[in-house]
């Protein structure tokens, strides 16, 4: 049962975005989040808008997803242009889902193609995908990398057997060092996701994860503390006491573990779950949404954001593929912020960096609350003192509510 | 079987001798109100088709609670061999906590039906108004009420109630409320047996205010008995305890909507408008005499009443405030036993200080204020007034913890209750151990039949405030009941326990204690914070403190982990609602110091065990 979508507004059928979007567009990055909703089994913790085979059929299918997503492209430049948003070469791109190398390489190279095609890649874009080190050989990795791919990112999520059952993983995990070994003999950069604070995961269990993602050196490295989302069947197991309740203590363990064996390791966080050997592994697709850049995300579920319009897609693969068939937007609903939730979103993304937010960029109420954090121990002193607040590892664990202190009224 | 009366008999001008004043002697639940109505509707007051259950009972809270607060009088017309009456029906609240009102309502009459229910038998309320009753030399009438019930054991009360006042088991008249059966025979006893009222019709007016009741169109609409002479309408009236006079705009009776008359003579019941806005101006017991002839005495047994029990009234929202000073202001235009003052918490910010006649008065009034008012309201602990005599010999009432002097104490003083407990027989173990456990001291005990006893105990007000009633009920299946009055005060060995969160004093938490009961309320108070506080950014300690001494103490643990690590694939939109919803609860916290408490956790912190135990269940 995959997440529900937030209530919006209606959005319009032929795409056109409010004049607001369009504003300043050419002075911003812009990006390409492409959704594949597909696995081969649903995970237990897993709330996203995912589906396995069996799940799905008529015009729906692995088979035609491809055009349907090119079909999205093309009408998303087409309504991009109508809104006046100016036509930009894509600095990022990424794959993500689901299990985007559950179709074959040449499905994934074409969808890239047709967004070469229709907004071209600036030199040096970023351009990603996600992969199951299951479904990934030496070939497929070769093509996605001749095809422009730049980057693959695997859900290791963990080292330990019995935590990746838990979590419902199938892979093995011997399987990670040869799709990592592979991805790197096709000139690829490396990402690993691992997941923290499973039911069952003792202390040494994460360290050993760790410790195992770091041996094969990854460049940039994602640790996702286990979100138990109401509706998944991993809820259901807890509520039934089959397996443990999770607690945030563990969590905050963990973390202070990871900070460490990845700062040891010569990594460095530039996002409160997120780590890269040097600013240029930064995943730069991922920094854009904290950033508030501009994406079109393509597929069903798929977010967007083009300067303060937000909007996101039907969930449904099959009313998402006849809503392109009838040449209309797969939008569900959006919404326009104005200034105020503009600047709510501003301090709630970017104080999760590394690079952290302006004091300057504050408004008088959260410009008073700095000192206090300062005193708190949640920022770092010289940083403020420069200008920026910047959460210090006690205020990574606490960043919400440092967001809330900044955002006091 | 007497018929409903042809012609009634017509105010102002009715002879004493065809008027029966009488009320209404019953605990709740015993089904007065049902007789009340029953009794309307066989007169032909009132018209089957605008019956309301309950008709008399006003108030919404009231007729929920099936409980009586505010009396009225409505006046019967009723024939017996020929002649026609009029009978002055005058409802009397039921509760402990209105004792001097019923005491006036009782006055004004010269008899009394002591309605009980046939199942159940009587209450300690019942037998406490029944012997203010007895005091006023009320003729009593004696009547088991649903006899209806299965579970009805006439024969086993009748004889309880003879045993009681007198008489014989034979004379207790037997009726259903419910279905009518026995009703007209009590009306006939009524006009047969009680006397007819006794006064001077020559002379100045005197008329006893029973009731006073505020009406949002005619202002203070005041109840009256005549005693002496006559009250015309248009005539000015003198109130003798203040001296202000008033122009009477109206005067009438009820029956039981107000009709007006040409006035009231002796020994009639009735209501006046003179205009005034506030219950105040027209206090129960007071006398009303007239201004050009007014009489030289007033009537006896005037009393300013005294509010016994005192509580914190807080709105949750802070910005409620002026909404909770008016709504208090118009209750107090309808009750005259209400006091309050603005009081400021350091944690609960502003609010009042009010006192109320006993925990029922408190219960009822906050439940108006909540749900007329649509007010969300904090109580605090509810406090009786103590006398704090210093070293220096000067002397300070305390109504709340805060106000308790640091000083060098000399001596305090407690009031004390007498209070009489009804239950069967089995209780007296539980009840006695419940009593000695709030310092009560066993005054006797007596067998009102042989299963029911009559248990009576000298104990501190403050430690019944609380949850006694609740306690005495659960540890008796309901069974007991309990009568409480003022009973002088008494030295005691009491202190101020104080809570603190992060070394910061918090008001609303700290109690007056008897210093046995120190230790025991400073490890239960600390030990339920620990609970229902949530974790925050730094370490929280909690201590409660008796002075600079520590007695008990429990620990917060510093939250560590408060973000949310997913961006839910550029889902920003569910980020930033998540973030408003989580600054909507962070609305619903008091700051104390720098800790953010709940609301919830006050409400909870100061409700007792017993009351949230009810609350799972």
């Amino acid at each position: 049962m995959p997440s529900a979508l937030p209530l919006g507004d209606p959005a319009p059928s032929d795409g056109v975005l409010p004049s607001s979007a369009a504003a300043g567009s050419s002075n911003r990055d812009f990006g390409l989040y492409v959704h594949i909703p597909f696995c081969a089994v649903r995970c237990g913790y897993c709330d996203f808008n995912t589906y396995t085979a069996a799940e799905l059929g008529g015009g729906a299918s692995q088979a035609n997803y491809a055009p349907t997503v090119q079909r999205e492209l093309e009408f998303a430049a087409g309504a991009l242009d109508r809104s006046g948003v100016t036509g930009r070469p894509l600095d990022t791109v990424f794959f993500g889902g689901g299990t985007p190398t559950l179709l074959p390489s040449g499905d994934l190279a074409r969808v890239l193609t047709t967004a070469r095609t229709l907004w071209g890649l600036r030199p040096g874009a970023e351009v990603t995908t996600e992969a199951n080190p299951d479904s990934v050989t030496p070939a497929s990795l070769e093509e996605l990398a001749a095809a422009g791919f730049t980057r693959v990112s695997f859900g290791m999520q963990s080292a330990v057997p019995h935590v990746l059952a838990v979590l419902d993983r199938t892979h093995s995990p011997e399987r990670v060092p040869l799709a990592v070994q592979w991805a790197r003999e096709a000139g690829l950069k490396v990402s690993l996701d691992l997941i923290y604070g499973t039911p069952g995961e003792k202390l040494q269990d994460w360290s050993a994860s760790l410790d195992a993602a770091l041996s094969l050196e990854p460049d940039h490295l994602s640790a996702y503390a286990l979100i138990i989302e109401e509706g998944t069947a991993l809820a259901r197991r807890i509520r039934r006491g089959q397996v443990p309740a999770v607690d945030d203590d563990d969590h905050a363990d963990k973390y202070e573990l990871a900070e460490c064996a990845l700062q040891a390791a010569g990594m460095s966080w530039y996002e409160v779950s997120n780590w890269a050997r040097t600013d240029e592994d930064r995943c730069r697709h991922n920094l854009a949404y904290w950033k508030g850049h501009d994406w079109w995300g393509a597929g069903p579920g798929a977010h967007s954001h083009v300067g303060g319009t937000r909007w996101w897609n039907v969930k449904h693969p099959t009313a998402y593929a006849q809503r392109l068939e009838a040449g209309e937007s797969p939008a569900a609903g959006r919404e326009t912020l104005d200034d105020g939730a503009r600047y709510v979103e501003d301090v709630l993304l970017r104080t999760r960096l590394a690079e952290g937010y302006p004091t300057a960029d504050l408004n008088p109420a959260g410009r008073n609350a700095v000192a206090g954090l300062i005193a708190d121990g949640l920022i770092e002193p010289r940083e403020a003192f420069r200008g920026v607040v910047r959460l210090s590892n006690r205020g990574r664990l606490l960043a919400d509510a440092v967001v809330r202190r900044l955002l006091p009224d | 079987m007497s018929p409903m009366a042809r012609t009634a008999p017509v105010p102002a001008a009715t002879d004493p001798a065809i008027i029966r004043n009488f009320c209404i002697i019953a605990h709740i639940d015993h089904g007065k109100s049902t007789l009340a109505d029953r009794m309307l509707q066989l007169t032909g007051v009132v018209e089957q088709r605008d019956m309301k259950a309950q008709y008399l009972d006003r108030m919404d809270i009231e007729r929920e609670r099936g409980i009586t607060i505010k009396s009225q009088a409505v006046r019967l017309p009723w024939e017996l061999d020929g002649v026609s009456y009029a009978l002055n029906m005058i409802d009397t609240p039921g509760h402990v906590d209105f004792t001097y009102e019923v005491s006036r309502s009782l006055a004004a009459c010269e008899g009394a039906i002591l309605l009980v229910d046939a199942a159940q038998g009587i209450e300690a309320q019942t037998l406490a108004n029944l012997y203010l009753a007895m005091e006023n030399d009320l003729t009593i009438i004696p009547v088991l009420n649903k006899i209806d019930l299965p579970a009805a054991q006439p024969e086993k009360y009748a004889a309880e109630l003879a045993n009681l006042i007198g008489g014989k088991p034979e004379d207790v008249l037997l009726v259903s409320g419910k279905t009518g059966v026995g009703v007209e025979a009590l009306l006939d006893k009524i006009v047969s047996d009680l006397p007819a009222p006794v006064g001077d019709a020559s002379a100045p007016a005197r008329a006893m205010i029973f009731d006073s009741v505020y009406d949002t169109y005619r202002g203070v609409v005041t109840y009256v008995r005549v005693v002496d002479g006559h009250l015309s309408p248009r005539e000015r009236i003198q109130m003798m305890s203040t001296r202000a006079s008033h122009e009477l705009l109206e005067i009438g009776v009820s029956s039981p909507e107000p009709t007006p008359s040409k006035g009231l003579g002796v020994g009639e019941v009735g209501y006046l408008i003179t205009g005034v806005k506030d219950v105040r101006q027209s206090k129960v017991g007071d006398t009303v005499t007239n201004l050009a002839k007014p009489a030289s005495s007033s009537l006896s047994g005037y009393a300013d009443p005294k509010p016994m029990v005192f509580s914190g009234l807080y709105p949750l929202d802070g910005a409620d405030y002026p909404v909770l000073r008016d709504a208090l202001e118009k209750l107090m235009l309808n009750d005259a036993a209400l006091v309050y003052e603005p009081e400021t918490s350091a944690a609960l910010g502003f609010g009042f200080r009010v006192g109320f006649l006993g925990l029922l008065h408190l219960e009822i009034t906050r439940e108006r204020l909540e749900r007329e008012y649509n007010l969300s309201l904090i109580s605090t602990a509810p406090n009786v007034e103590y006398e704090v005599t210093l070293e220096d010999k000067s002397v300070v009432h305390v109504t709340n913890p805060s106000e308790y002097p640091a000083g060098k104490i000399a001596e305090v003083r407690e009031p004390m209750v007498s209070a009489t407990i009804l239950a069967p027989n089995e209780f007296v173990g539980t009840i006695m151990e419940l009593c000695q456990g709030r310092r009560g001291v066993m005054g006797g005990m007596d067998y009102l039949s042989e299963d029911r006893v009559e248990i009576r105990y000298r104990l501190p007000l403050a430690e019944i405030v609380f949850d006694f009633f609740d306690m005495l009920k659960s540890r008796t299946r309901g069974y007991a009941s309990l009568d409480w009055k003022a009973d002088g005060d008494q030295v005691a060995d009491l202190v101020k326990v104080d809570i603190m969160l992060q070394g910061e004093q918090v008001d609303a938490f700290s109690a007056i204690t008897h210093r046995d009961k120190a230790y025991a309320y400073g490890v239960m108070m600390t030990g339920k914070l620990r609970e229902l506080i949530p974790r925050q950014q730094f370490e929280v300690p909690i201590q409660a403190a008796i002075g600079a001494r520590i007695i008990a103490r429990e620990n917060i643990r510093a939250i560590r982990k408060d973000v949310l690590a997913k961006c839910y694939g550029g889902d920003i939109t569910r980020k930033r609602k998540l973030l408003e919803k989580q600054k909507e609860g962070k609305k619903r916290m008091k700051m104390v110091g720098r800790v953010e408490v709940p609301q919830e956790a006050f409400i909870a912190a100061l409700s007792s065990d017993e009351s949230k135990d009810k609350a799972r269940k």
